[in-house]
This record gives C-alpha cells, sequence and structure tokens, in this order.
C-alpha cells in the first residue's frame, strides 16, 4: 500500500530501538533512518502479530509487537532485504507469521478459488445468454 | 425467587415453542383453522414470556443480586447502569437469551403483520420459526441456563470485561442479533414456502420485507463494530479481516444477494428457487457466525472442545436447522418450479429458472437486462462470500488436517475481495438503468458511456489534483455509482420533480443505499491511499511529526473515575505549524478485572481526522504513541448508516413499489 | 437423476463443512508445532541476569541435555509453573537454563529471590531477541536441547507434573541412550 507522510521521523527514538545486531554483517550498506522506517514498515504490515487476532505488527500495541517492530528494524539496518527479514521470521515462526499465505501446495485452494469461482460464475452467465442468441 | 421464576418462564417458552412448532404444522396439512390460527397467539405468547424471562435476568444485574451467578461473574456494584444493563448481554448466556427474545419478537412481528399470507403458509412459518426457538430455548435450559445461583452470593461481582463498558458496543450486538435473528424470519418463510410447495407474490413481498429489516439491523451492527474497533483498539484502522468481523460480514453479503434475488422474483417470477436456497444460506451463515465464533473455534480448532456439552450441542443444532431445511429444499426444488409458473398473470407467463438445473436456463431469460444484471450482482456477492468463507475458515482447515497453523490476512482479502467489490461495482452503475425482460445493445452503449465518461473525467481531475491513483480509482468507482443513480432518477421522473416526488419509497432506498456504497468506496480508496501514519517513543513536550501534521505530548495526567484508573496524554496537534486541535488519548486500567484498554484521541472532521493513541511506557523511556491522519475515514461509517436509512425507507408502504415495478413491466 | 443430484449440491457442500467441524474437535490439540523441532539451537550471545557484562554464548548447550524455560516476573502462569520446575531442578537430569524474557532485572531477580531459582544459567533476553530467535508467543515456554545442541521438544504453557513425568522424562531418558 502506497502510504504517504511516513517520512518524518524521530532519530532519537530509534536510537534506543537499535538493538545490538544478531549477526553482523560485512559492510552493512548505510540506509537512512527515513529509508529504514519506511521499509520496515512494509515488512511489518506484511508480518503478523504472534499474539493477536490478524493484526500486523506495526498495527499491535502488543509488547511482543514492540520488540518484533525494533528487530525488523535492527536487521534492515544490518542490510538485510525486506525479503530476508521476512524469510527469517517465517523461519521462526513458521507460515503462521505471514499476513499473506504464500502460494504453496496448502494454499492452491485457498488462493485459486475465488477466481475459479468467479470464473464459473460468467461463465454460467454467459451460456445463459448464448444459449438466448442461438 | 427472581431467578427461580425466570427459570420457570424460560420452560415456560420451551413449551409454548414446542406447541408452536408442532400444532400448527398438523392443523395446515389436516386444514384445521383454530389449530392454525393458534400459531400467532403462540408467536406472540412465546415473545412476552421470554420478554418477562429477560426483565428478570436484567433486574438481578440492576439491582446486583449476585446470588445469581452471571451477574456475579459478569456485574460489579460500583458499575455505571448502562453497562450494568448491557452486562446482561456482554456474555455467553444472557447474549442467548437476547437472541431467543428477538427471535420470538420477530416471530410475534410476523404473526402480527403478515395476515396477507395465505393461512397455511402464515401456520408453516410460524411453526418454523416456533422449531427454532425449541431448539435455542433447549440450548440455553441444558448447557447455558443463565439463571443458576451462586451459593454463597459474593461480596460484589467480577466486573464486566471493560472492553465491552462503552456505549458503541454495548449497543454493538443487539443490532447485531436483530440482524443475524431477523434473517431467521426469511429462513422460516423460506421452509414454509418449501413444505408448502408453492410460493406467490405476497410471500415475496414479505420475504423482502423482512429481509429489509433484518438487512438493515445487521448493517447498523456491522457499522457500530467497526467505529468501535476504530477508537478503541486504538491503531487507527476501522476493518481488520478480523474473523470475529467476517462472519458478521457473510450473512450480509449473502444478505445483500437476497435483497437483489428476491427483486427478480417478485417483479419476473424468476429464480424462485434460488432466492428459497439463499434464504436458507443467509441464516446459516448467521448461524455459523455466531456460534462458531461463541464457541472459540476460530481461535484454534481446539477451543471449541473446551466446553464439550456446548460445541456439540451447538454443531448439532447447526446441522439439523440448515442440513434439514437443504433436505427439505433437495426434495421440493422440482415442485416449486412447477408453481411458480403460474407465477404472474395474464399474458406474461414465465417458466422459472431454478438453480438446481444449471443446464436448463428459463427460455426468456436474457443477460442483457435488469434481471440480468441482479443475477451478476447475486453471482459476484456469492463469490464474494464464498471468498470471505473461504479465508476465514481456511487457517481452521489447514490445522485441522496437517501440523501447519497459517494465516489468512487482510492482504488475501486485499487481493481476492477487493477486485471482485470493483467487478460489483461496475454492474452496479448500470443494471438498475437496465430494461427488464430485455434490453439492447445499443442502449448497454449509451448507458456505458453515459456513467462512464463522467467517472473517468472525475478521476482524472482528482489525479491532476495530486491524489495518488488509488484514490483516483475510488473516486472514479464512486462517481460511476452516483451517475448511475442520477440517471435512473432521471429515467424515472423524465425530468419532472413531481414525478421524482411520487416515486415510490423504494426508489428512495435503492438511490440512498447505492450512494452509500459510492461514499464507502471513495472513503476505504482515499483512507487505504492517502492515510498517514507514524509511531514513535516520546516524552511530554516532545513531538512526533506527520506532515503536514505535528503531535506535541503536553502532558501525562493520571487519576480515577468510575470504575476504572487512568493514564491521560494530552496532544497538541498543528497544522502547517497553526494550532488545529487538542487529542486526548487514555489508558485505562480496570482493577476488577485487571485489564488495560485504550481510548484514543481523536477528532472527525469531514474531511481530515486526526488521531492520537497513547500507549505503554513513562516518564523516563517515554510512551509509545501511535499518530494517524486519516481523510475521508468518517464517511465509511456514514456510508454504512446511510445504507442502512434505505434499507428502513424501503419498507415504507411495501405494496406500492411492486405496482410501480409491475408497470415498468408494463410500459 | 442429474436434477436431483444437483438439487442436492447444498446439502452435499453444508455435510462436508460440518463433517471437518466435527473432525476439528477430535483432534489432538497436542499435536501441534514447532518448525523448530530438530533445528539446531539458535545462535545467540547474552548477558546473564546477574551480570549485565558476562556474555553467554551458546556453547553452554554443548555436551549436555538442557531444559531451557523461558519467564518472567511479569507472567502470572510462570509462578504456577514454578514449583514444578524447582522439582526437576532436584532431579538433576537435565542442565536448567531460564531465559528472562522482556523483564527488568532487578524485578526478574527480586521474583527469582521469592518463589526459588532452579536454573543453572539465567539469560537476560529483555528485548525479546532469544524470543523471537525460539519462535516464542508467550511464557511460559520450554525447550529440550539435545547434547549436540538441536531442539527436540518444545512444550507451550506450563510443564505439569504429568508433562514431566510422561513426556520430557521419557524423552530425557531416550537422548541419553542416545548418545
Amino acid at each position: 500500500m502506497i502510504r504517504q507522510g511516513l517520512t518524518a521521523i524521530i532519530l532519537s527514538v530509534f536510537i534506543t530501538f537499535s538493538a545490538p545486531a544478531q549477526e553482523t554483517m560485512p559492510e552493512a550498506p548505510i540506509i537512512s533512518e527515513q529509508e529504514i522506517e519506511k521499509r520496515a514498515r512494509v515488512v511489518g504490515r506484511a508480518l503478523r502479530c504472534v499474539v493477536c487476532q490478524n493484526q500486523s505488527i506495526e498495527d499491535s500495541n502488543a509488547s511482543l509487537a514492540e520488540d518484533m517492530r525494533t528487530l525488523v528494524r535492527a536487521r534492515i539496518r544490518d542490510g538485510q532485504t525486506n525479503e530476508e527479514v521476512i524469510d527469517y521470521m517465517q523461519s521462526r515462526y513458521g507460515d503462521f507469521v505471514l499476513l499473506e499465505p504464500p502460494v504453496q501446495t496448502n494454499t492452491y485452494l485457498l488462493w485459486a478459488a475465488p477466481f475459479l469461482l468467479l470464473l464459473a460464475g460468467l461463465a454460467w452467465f454467459m451460456r445463459l445468454s448464448r444459449r438466448k442468441q442461438s | 425467587m427472581t431467578a427461580e421464576l425466570g427459570h420457570i418462564l424460560l420452560i415456560s417458552a420451551l413449551i409454548i415453542a414446542g406447541l408452536q412448532a408442532v400444532l400448527p404444522l398438523w392443523g395446515a396439512r389436516h386444514n384445521n383453522r383454530p389449530l392454525m390460527d393458534f400459531a400467532g397467539r403462540a408467536a406472540g405468547l412465546q415473545a412476552l414470556v421470554l420478554i418477562g424471562a429477560f426483565a428478570l435476568l436484567t433486574a438481578s444485574f440492576v439491582t446486583s443480586d449476585f446470588s445469581v451467578k452471571l451477574a456475579a461473574d459478569h456485574s460489579h456494584s460500583e458499575k455505571p447502569l448502562l453497562y450494568k444493563i448491557s452486562g446482561v448481554w456482554g456474555n455467553h448466556e444472557g447474549s442467548m437469551l437476547l437472541w431467543v427474545v428477538i427471535m420470538a419478537l420477530y416471530g410475534a412481528f410476523a404473526a402480527r403483520f403478515s395476515g396477507a399470507l395465505p393461512r397455511t403458509l402464515k401456520a408453516r412459518t410460524l411453526a418454523i420459526q416456533g422449531l427454532l426457538s425449541v431448539g435455542f430455548i433447549s440450548f440455553i435450559l441444558f448447557t447455558s441456563n443463565p439463571f443458576s445461583r451462586l451459593s454463597p452470593p459474593p461480596a460484589d461481582g467480577a466486573g464486566l470485561n471493560p472492553l465491552l463498558q462503552d456505549p458503541g458496543l454495548a449497543f454493538h450486538p443487539p443490532f447485531l442479533y436483530l440482524g443475524y435473528v431477523g434473517f431467521s424470519l426469511a429462513f422460516s418463510l423460506a421452509c414454509g414456502a418449501l413444505i408448502e410447495g408453492k410460493i406467490d407474490k405476497v410471500w415475496a413481498q414479505w420475504l423482502r420485507a423482512w429481509v429489509l429489516l433484518a438487512w438493515s439491523f445487521l448493517t447498523i451492527g456491522i457499522t457500530l463494530g467497526s467505529l468501535w474497533a476504530y477508537y478503541e483498539l486504538g491503531w487507527g484502522g476501522w476493518w481488520m479481516w478480523d474473523p470475529v468481523e467476517n462472519v458478521s460480514f457473510m450473512p450480509w453479503l449473502a444478505g445483500t444477494a437476497l435483497l437483489h434475488s428476491v427483486l427478480i422474483l417478485g417483479t419476473r417470477g424468476q429464480f424462485a428457487n434460488w432466492t428459497v436456497l439463499l434464504a436458507i444460506l443467509t441464516f446459516s451463515l448467521s448461524l455459523i457466525g455466531t456460534f462458531v465464533v461463541r464457541s472459540g473455534i476460530l481461535i484454534s480448532v481446539h477451543a471449541f472442545a473446551v466446553d464439550p456439552a456446548r460445541g456439540v450441542f451447538i454443531l448439532g443444532l447447526i446441522c439439523l436447522i440448515s442440513g434439514g431445511a437443504l433436505l427439505l429444499y433437495m426434495f421440493r426444488a422440482g415442485l416449486l418450479l412447477a408453481f411458480a409458473k403460474s407465477f404472474l398473470r395474464g399474458g406474461t407467463m414465465l417458466s422459472t429458472f431454478i438453480l438446481s438445473a444449471l443446464d436448463k436456463p428459463a427460455s426468456d431469460f436474457k443477460a442483457l437486462s435488469k434481471e440480468g444484471g441482479l443475477l451478476l450482482n447475486n453471482i459476484l456477492l456469492g463469490v464474494a462470500t464464498a471468498t470471505v468463507f473461504l479465508g476465514t475458515f481456511y487457517p481452521l482447515f489447514i490445522e485441522a488436517i496437517s501440523p501447519n497453523k497459517i494465516t489468512v490476512g487482510a492482504p488475501y482479502f486485499n487481493k481476492t475481495f477487493a477486485p471482485i467489490m470493483m467487478l460489483l461495482i461496475l454492474v452496479m452503475g448500470i443494471a438498475p438503468l437496465l430494461r427488464w425482460v430485455s434490453d439492447d445493445k445499443a442502449n448497454l452503449k449509451k448507458l456505458v458511456t453515459y456513467v462512464t465518461m463522467p467517472a473517468i473525467l472525475g478521476g482524472i481531475i482528482f489525479t491532476l489534483t495530486g491524489a495518488p491513483i488509488g484514490s483516483a480509482i475510488g473516486m472514479a468507482l464512486a462517481i460511476y455509482i452516483t451517475a448511475g443513480v442520477l440517471l435512473s432518477a432521471r429515467r424515472r421522473s423524465r425530468g419532472s420533480l413531481s414525478r421524482l416526488a411520487r416515486q415510490p419509497a423504494s426508489f428512495y432506498g435503492f438511490i440512498l443505499g447505492h450512494m452509500g456504497m459510492a461514499v464507502i468506496t471513495l472513503a476505504i480508496a482515499v483512507m487505504s491511499f492517502q492515510s498517514g501514519e507514524n509511531i514513535g517513543r516520546i516524552k511530554v513536550g516532545e513531538s512526533l511529526k506527520l506532515a503536514p501534521y505535528e503531535f506535541t505530548l503536553t502532558g501525562v495526567s493520571n487519576g480515577k473515575r468510575e470504575n476504572f484508573n487512568y493514564l491521560a496524554g494530552q496532544f497538541e496537534v498543528t497544522k502547517n505549524e497553526r494550532a488545529l486541535t487538542t487529542l486526548t488519548s487514555e489508558q485505562r486500567y480496570y482493577p476488577i478485572r485487571g485489564m488495560i484498554t485504550t481510548e484514543a484521541g481523536f477528532q472527525f472532521a469531514p474531511i481530515n481526522t486526526v488521531f492520537a493513541a497513547l500507549s505503554d511506557g513513562d516518564a523516563q523511556k517515554g510512551w509509545v504513541v501511535r499518530v494517524y491522519h486519516q481523510p475521508m475515514v468518517i464517511w465509511i461509517w456514514i456510508g454504512g448508516l446511510m445504507m442502512a436509512l434505505a434499507g428502513f425507507i424501503s419498507l415504507i408502504r411495501e405494496s406500492r413499489s411492486w405496482q410501480t415495478a409491475k408497470d415498468d413491466v408494463d410500459a | 437423476m442429474l436434477k436431483a443430484l444437483k438439487g442436492l449440491s447444498p446439502l452435499i457442500i453444508f455435510i462436508g463443512f460440518i463433517a471437518f467441524l466435527a473432525f476439528g474437535l477430535s483432534r489432538d490439540p497436542a499435536k501441534l508445532d514447532s518448525i523448530l523441532i530438530d533445528q539446531p539451537f539458535p545462535d545467540f550471545s547474552l548477558t546473564t541476569l546477574d551480570n549485565p557484562d558476562a556474555q553467554v554464548t551458546h556453547e553452554i548447550l554443548n555436551g549436555q541435555i538442557s531444559l531451557v524455560n523461558v519467564f518472567g516476573s511479569w507472567c502470572v502462569a510462570c509462578v504456577q509453573e514454578h514449583p514444578n520446575l524447582m522439582q526437576i531442578d532436584q532431579t538433576g537430569r537435565v542442565q536448567m537454563i531460564g531465559i528472562n524474557w522482556r523483564d527488568d532485572r532487578d524485578k526478574g531477580r527480586k521474583w527469582l529471590n521469592r518463589y526459588g531459582d532452579p536454573y543453572d544459567v539465567i539469560l537476560f533476553d529483555g528485548d525479546s531477541q532469544m524470543a523471537v530467535d525460539l519462535g516464542v508467543t508467550g511464557a511460559p515456554e520450554t525447550f529440550i536441547v539435545d547434547q549436540a545442541g538441536r531442539i527436540r521438544y518444545k512444550h507451550i504453557g506450563i510443564v505439569t507434573a504429568d508433562d514431566w513425568r510422561n513426556t520430557i522424562l521419557p524423552l530425557i531418558n531416550r537422548l541419553e541412550t542416545e548418545a
């Protein structure tokens, strides 16, 4: 989701947030705090607060969600890509942590069904109208 | 004594409901008038007795009679009166009692007002309504008795869940129930018709009326729920695709489809079977929604087994109600077809299109017609309902068949549900303008141009003012719907205001309802693409920026009010460095329950709503503060209320609107 | 016949749904989790509860079976679980490692002074680094780690005396013979 006005961030806040790196990446590229925050929001919206009902960690006030937000920022600061951060969370909490279910064997039905149903419905409708014309 | 009396009243209601279920059915079969007429009297009596039971339970809450276990568990002597009353239904047992009270009330009203229904159909409908009551009153008596005593009574009650101590939530469940339970009448009418083996115009009228009533209440309930979540949960979201929300949304979607399919049935005599099936489905979804959520099964499969008696009873009840109706449907689907053929008087004899024979469409159904548009509406709403259903239950399904757990969150619904809704809007703009029976391609082309041009133009202008593309699409869709509505108003009135004023109420309902949808579409798009937020940890005197706004935490105070302690944060909000407003957000601590809630501070404004929420922290580290700028958000709820109002308006002078619809066909 | 079948279809779908709910009811709740089972315990370097300067790494897990317990002074259920952990410590069968999660060092220490300290080592995880690495969603949670430093068992919620006797102790016996 495109969100405007996410820019200005008070630095001091995130200095207190910056936990020591888990694994120090060699030559982590230097990213501005604004960029980190912007990306962290994107990552955070994809991650479920594991103690809440379907809320993202960005939206939750749960303390674990707050820590997860911090960890996401720390990892981005260390130079990880958004995907790497999400993969890390997935390796810890499983698919459960992903708000968007990944497309894989056990979710093919979930992803395909709405569109198959829609196609079936429309095909039925088209057939009705074609029948009539012939 | 009151609790025992309440218990006795409940048992009496069960007996009355049992008689209401059995005798009229027998009477209708053997054409025994007194027994058929008994249905109406039993329905009225049942409602009175249940209201009595409910009043007694309320009395024990209001007088803080903690020898009644339910009051002891869910009330407290220091609670404000309003929440003592709302506490009655703020728990499982009490809310079930409210459920049966509302169900009986609907039955009583149906008995009083549907005099025009054929005697046998009326008797059968009320009998089914009685049968439903038997099921639910038994459920209360056998598994969830609200009148259990506690001995010895505690000195004071345990208090109501603080989240429920809010005017928004206090009245949200009754409205939801008025909606859910209202569909029971549609269900009973459908089953009555299935037993009867035929439907007629009066049946369709009453079905439409009751569905409109239930649907409007449900719309209010969902809107209130969304508003409540917005300010109480403190993260600036108005809908989070939480399972609890989804299960209230599914009957709403199905009910919306039903409202439209009954239009075709009432005007053209088509889709009789489909409408009956939809009525069964809508109530079944209400049941699944309420009970599956109540049992906790959605949070985890395993929670369902926490109270096995209730779980099994609920499952059995749903099985009997929905399964029984579907079984009836299976046997009767063909029969309805035969009777529907003689549905309309005169030369416009129509055969009925039935769902159970997909490969045999009615010979005179044309896709390019108003009924074609309404059918598309039903298909799209059906797919939308199925999608929400799938998204809600799929995690459970995975958990049941494998050791994995998955989450189906908002991104899934944004990718599946949203496109379906956009298609629906495309149909919505045009379909009301099409002629019944058959329309032609040239007219369609003209209509498409009329509604599309202003939409595209509006979208472009909106983009030029700096709006992101998503908002512009929302704007275009909103204009598209509006153009369709305006065009039909123009056509109906043929340019004459007095003619417009003479239109039936249902036409105004249509205008207001569709405009509500336009408003919601625009508001959602603008909200999704132009809102801004910032989270940070700040101390008093510091501020959070959210260009062009700046939120300064000017003070944090604490104190005690009613039955909670609070920590209040004051925020000064400036826009472009000019003072805008002051917001107060509170963290409330309820010592009786040991729970903390957040009250967001916000200033609703027609265009730009600013919102601040204080959460945990302390003076040294600072407080975690969330600030939001949410343009148009208020219009989401206004749009919802517009739709609800539209439903109520459509109820006025039902009969006239049918006449006009008929005139249209003849014209 | 075909027509009858189509009239039947809503019923069939409905029965399928009910069957699924009923199936869900009958499933064994214990069969859950975790993707971390049989995975190496995550690398860590944490300070201890009593010494903010000491660094402990996951080397302490090598060579012996450990019971890793996530707790906090704020955690109500942990108070309930604690006597069981004290008894497990008495058996001397495992190395007891505590992870003091999202706590305050002073409060954590006071809590242990009050309820007893069953742990051989107490790691301090104030900002959930370790907890997230372990996929922890709440306290208490308990892990059994084998001699090679791999997670073999995860327990969500209170470890009861029964859990210890029926599940954890047999696992430890097996792990000892494996080595």
